[in-house]
């Protein structure tokens, strides 16, 4: 099971859930796991969101796998100027 | 009410143009001459993006009409190289990585062109304080104050 | 040991060029004047567009009557509000971002209210810039003017003027009743806040204040737009990205995307705040109105007015620590302006505070307000500068307080590899700690200060991003070597990506020749921005090159009559290996291009990438200053930059990048802010009053390039664009602490506030 931290805003809108074990094999398979759970998190998810794998982050990146033991973090997606 | 008719001398060739009475010199150059190396800032003369000869003066195109130009004799930056040579300054704007977005490149190049033509060797305050009425906005000025510096001792080699 | 021996690149590569100082391939248009940015480029028959603008701050808009405007010889087209389909308040893809479509359209073009000055009602096209003038005179708009309100801490509050009427605060539970100007709350935390505060034992706690601040690009936004009868629609513009440019007008206006081909013209600065549409779509409408080309360009008064200058802000930090140094806890509530509709950079603001710090419990909340002001648009590591501007200012009267050397207590408390950063993940390897021991060993922090001198450090931290990234490369028949990349140079890019694909390829740098293809002639690359061009381009080269590298050692081996295995690509050439190496020569890059057509074709390759792995970046700035006690005036007497840039592909360039950050910051901590009346009008609009630095306000800017490779990065390379300008507000602000004993909690320190401060003290000399 991957670890899940929700960081910010996002784990508001899991109920004030931050942290979830999840059986997650790639990140689109993440986002479907954490909608089912908690549909207020569905727009946001669509709407941007980073996502770190054991450390490195990624960006659209759905088809990114996710290990058994892996450390996931779901954050608010990041720009630049 | 029509346009003024005008002959000047630009980068040493006689033009002909007619100007409305509100354009300026800058408009003219750009728009008419289509000589586009000057470019348009701030058109109030606060950013040097226009900075041009005129007469062997150092002025903002923005701050001169077109009608106040007639048989006089004005230089861009499109007169700075000879042929294919480049003017000292501009090299030594491409060897110190002078530029980056490079718009503000051709005021300070006619700026830093006046300077040394009357300033053979100037200090780095001199170079800052001449300089001081061209923005840039990308380079922190560094390298272009090398760059004005590194050109002038090259030109004083002769 | 050379650099190239120690350098991190792909195998096989030639190590000859990257790491060194080439020469720019778009250098000599640019110093002769040939180069073409936006305002440059002209049509046969175009018509000049202008925008007429709200004079209010905040009205309804009752009506637009342009009938007499129409009626004006050499008026083409004219359109409003009512040219622009309303657009569904939904997040939409657009590019890689999502956009609120709904606020967009009203930016671009105001519907029920007008809601800052300078906000566009109508533009029309006409034959001459005169009458376009007077046509915007004869437009009749009806406005029912409403009280205005743009600074933060008012726009929060309950009785404050109202912009929208359907905007309740997201992320707070309940959702509110009544709606307000706060757009959303948002918040990070980890660990237990209050525990921490308790086991602290000096706990220093400060507000501050920001003022909105503008990117100060040199070139005032332009567009040039030529529609057909078919409606095709071909756009020549100054942005930042032109794939997001045609993105949005092609929502906008309800065009195939495939319809629209945009053209980025060089760029005259941009700095985040071209990476938004303002005059494209208005130009496309107004061209398909008259057919024929209409030219758009912005006045210097329209972009301080009208473009997104970035937000202003109230920010309160409260920091513990143990006596010996060590931070216990961190909490900062950071309000920032959003402009007209939402969207301010808060959450990055939020993340990056205390981003270099390892610090057990931290909590940050940020709010998101809307007010009469011009919609923020990107400045360069948006957010961070205004909060780490606040804790960099905490750490250092922390210091002074525990008596601790500031950089003696940043590296105590310094992230490493393996540190979880507050907003989540673990830091893989960054090069923070390098940036301060770099500064630290420098001849100007021990260098002697006198009276009314002060010095000051700060450390600054930025994500940076990769992104969507196209490059081609093709190789031509004589061996020379065609680039395409899809993200508009700002600075240098050009000549980054000819040195990768130089020395990936084996060739002659003078070889490649690389250009940004328009819209029609790359695939899809995300803006210039986040740090990313050479980071991206970079990876997508290597990955162009490898294809092409594959491609060659398949030729070879099929002309040699030898396995795949026994061929390999080194240094520009594939070489025979085994036993194959005694029977034929290596075959070069050039060869192989004489031979192309009867090998299979025409050789190529395209990097297609969505990059990941951007290394995270930290700098650490040092600044001298003097105050003159009579006027209040700042001297900036010295100035040194340290930054991890993982490598410098060419260290000119990243070398300006830190030169050009610091500076900016300068001028924000100093100078820089928007003033405005009571009547919610601008009132420095123009370079005169809008202080931004000139050469004789700086003096050099020591770089340092410390490199800490990036392990995601073929060639260790981490963006180092926005990064430089978190530091120096910060540190500007600490060395006038030391200089004067004076904190300063509110930008910018200008003379004025400078003279204030002294005089409330005692210590204004006359």
């Amino acid at each position: 099971m991957a670890r899940v931290v929700l960081v910010g805003n996002l784990a508001q809108l899991a109920g004030a859930v931050a942290e979830v074990d999840l059986p997650a094999t790639s990140v689109k398979h993440l986002f479907e796991l954490l909608s089912e759970r908690h549909p207020a998190l569905t727009r946001h998810l669509e709407e941007g969101v980073a996502v770190a794998i054991d450390g490195q982050i990624y960006q659209d990146a759905l088809l990114e796998p996710i290990g058994p033991d892996s450390e996931v973090f779901v954050l608010p997606q990041i720009a630049g100027g | 009410m029509g346009k003024h008719h005008l002959t000047a001398t630009v980068n040493g060739d006689e033009v002909e143009f007619l100007c409305e009475t509100e354009e300026t010199l800058l408009d003219v150059l750009r728009d008419t001459l289509h000589l586009t190396g000057s470019k348009e800032g701030c058109a109030s003369g606060d950013c040097g993006a226009c900075s041009v000869m005129l007469d062997g003066r150092l002025v903002c195109a923005c701050l001169v009409l077109g009608c106040e130009v007639g048989g006089r004799r004005i230089e861009t930056i499109e007169g700075m190289a000879r042929g294919e040579m480049l003017h000292p300054l501009q090299q030594k704007f491409l060897d110190h990585a002078a530029l980056q977005c490079g718009i503000c490149t051709p005021g300070f190049l006619v700026a830093a062109k006046a300077l040394l033509e009357t300033h053979a060797d100037p200090t780095e305050t001199e170079v800052r304080y001449w300089l001081a009425g061209n923005l840039c906005r990308c380079t922190g000025y560094d390298k272009i104050v090398t760059a004005v510096m590194d050109a002038a001792a090259e030109m004083r080699k002769g | 040991m050379t650099m190239a021996d120690t350098m991190t690149a792909p195998h096989g590569s030639s190590r000859t060029y990257v790491g060194t100082r080439t020469i720019r391939p778009d250098g000599v248009d640019k110093v002769t004047g040939r180069a073409r940015f936006g305002a440059d480029f002209n049509l046969a028959g175009q018509l000049v567009g202008r925008v007429l603008r709200s004079p209010h701050a905040h009205a309804r808009i009752l009506s637009i009557d342009v009938s007499r405007a129409a009626a004006l010889p050499g008026v083409k087209a004219i359109v409003t509000r009512d040219d622009f389909p309303d657009q569904s308040s939904e997040f939409v893809p657009a590019g890689e971002m999502m956009m609120n479509y709904r606020d967009v359209v009203r930016n671009v073009m105001a519907r029920e209210k007008a809601l800052y000055e300078g906000h566009a009602v109508a533009a029309v096209a006409a034959t001459s810039a005169a009458i376009a003038r007077r046509a915007l005179k004869l437009i009749e708009v009806r406005y029912e003017v409403l009280p205005h309100v743009i600074d933060v801490v008012e726009a929060m509050r309950p009785d404050a003027p109202l912009l929208h009427d359907d905007l309740y605060t997201a992320g707070v539970e309940p959702r509110p009743e009544k709606p307000s100007n706060v757009a959303k709350r948002i918040e990070i935390a980890q660990g237990d806040i209050e525990a921490g505060f308790h086991k602290a034992e000096v706990i220093i706690e400060r507000e501050f204040r920001t003022a909105p601040v503008h990117q100060g690009y040199i070139e005032p936004h332009a567009a040039l737009a030529s529609v057909s009868e078919d409606g095709s629609a071909e756009l020549w513009c100054s942005t930042q990205g032109h794939f997001i440019v045609r993105a949005h007008c092609a929502r906008l206006l309800g065009m195939d995307i495939a319809r629209i081909r945009v053209t980025a013209s060089e760029i005259g600065g941009g700095f985040g705040g071209k990476t938004v549409v303002y005059l494209e779509p208005l130009a496309i409408a107004l061209s398909k109105k008259a057919n024929r080309p209409v030219k758009m360009v912005m006045s210097r008064e329209e972009v301080f007015k009208s473009s997104g200058p970035t937000s202003g802000a109230t920010v309160r930090v409260k920091l513990g620590a143990t006596r010996d140094g060590r931070f216990t806890a961190a909490f900062a509530e950071l309000k920032y302006q959003a402009g007209a509709f939402q969207g301010s950079p808060v959450q990055p603001g939020v993340m990056c505070a205390f981003a270099p710090y390892d610090i057990e419990h931290v909590k940050v909340i940020g709010y998101d307000v809307v007010s009469n002001r011009p919609k923020v648009a990107a400045y360069r590591a948006p957010g961070a500068p205004i909060s780490e501007y606040a804790v960099e200012s905490v750490v250092d009267e922390l210091a002074k307080t525990l008596d601790i050397d500031p950089i003696d207590l940043r590296m105590q408390n310094a992230a490493r590899e393996g540190t979880k950063a507050a907003y989540g993940p673990k830091f893989g390897p960054i090069g923070f700690e390098e940036t301060l021991n770099a500064i630290k060993k420098t001849e100007h922090w021990n260098a002697p200060l006198r009276k009314w001198q002060g010095r000051g450090v700060a450390s600054g931290f930025w994500f940076n991003i990769g992104g969507e990234t196209c490059v081609s490369l093709t190789v031509n028949e004589d061996g020379t070597v065609s680039l395409v990349a899809g993200t508009p140079d700002i600075g240098g890019l050009r000549a980054s990506l000819a040195m990768v694909a130089a020395d990936e390829l084996g060739v002659p740098y003078e070889k490649v020749r690389p250009i940004i293809g328009d819209t029609g002639s790359v695939g899809f690359n995300f803006l210039t921005g986040g740090s990313r061009s050479a980071f991206s381009g970079a990876m997508a080269v290597v990955e162009a090159a490898k294809q092409i590298k594959s491609d060659l050692c398949a030729r070879a081996a099929k002309l040699w009559d030898v396995k795949l295995d026994e061929v390999e690509f080194e240094r520009g050439h594939v070489k025979p290996l085994g036993a194959a190496a005694d029977k034929v020569e290596p075959m070069s890059v050039a060869d192989f291009a004489k031979v192309a057509g009867k090998t299979g074709g025409p050789i190529g390759g395209n990097g297609r990438i969505n990059a990941q792995g951007a290394g995270p970046g930290f700098g650490t700035h040092l600044v001298d200053l003097e105050v003159d006690p009579e006027t209040g005036r700042v001297t900036i007497l010295r100035y040194t930059v340290a930054q991890d840039a993982g490598r410098a592909i060419h260290p000119s360039y990243v070398e300006g990048q830190m030169q050009g950050g610091a500076v900016q910051g300068i001028g924000w901590a100093l100078n820089e802010e928007y003033v405005y009346g009571t009547d919610g009008k601008l009132q420095n609009a123009g370079f005169l009053d809008y202080r931004m630095p000139v050469a004789s306000d700086v003096p050099m800017i020591d770089a340092i390039v410390v490199e800490v490779p990036n392990p995601r990065h073929p060639y260790g390379v981490r963006g180092v664009g926005e990064v430089p300008i978190v530091p120096p507000l910060g540190a500007v602000a600490n060395a006038m602490e030391q200089a004067t004993g004076i904190r300063f909690t509110e930008l910018p320190m200008s003379p004025p506030r400078v003279l204030q401060a002294l005089k409330e003290r005692g210590l204004h000399k006359v």
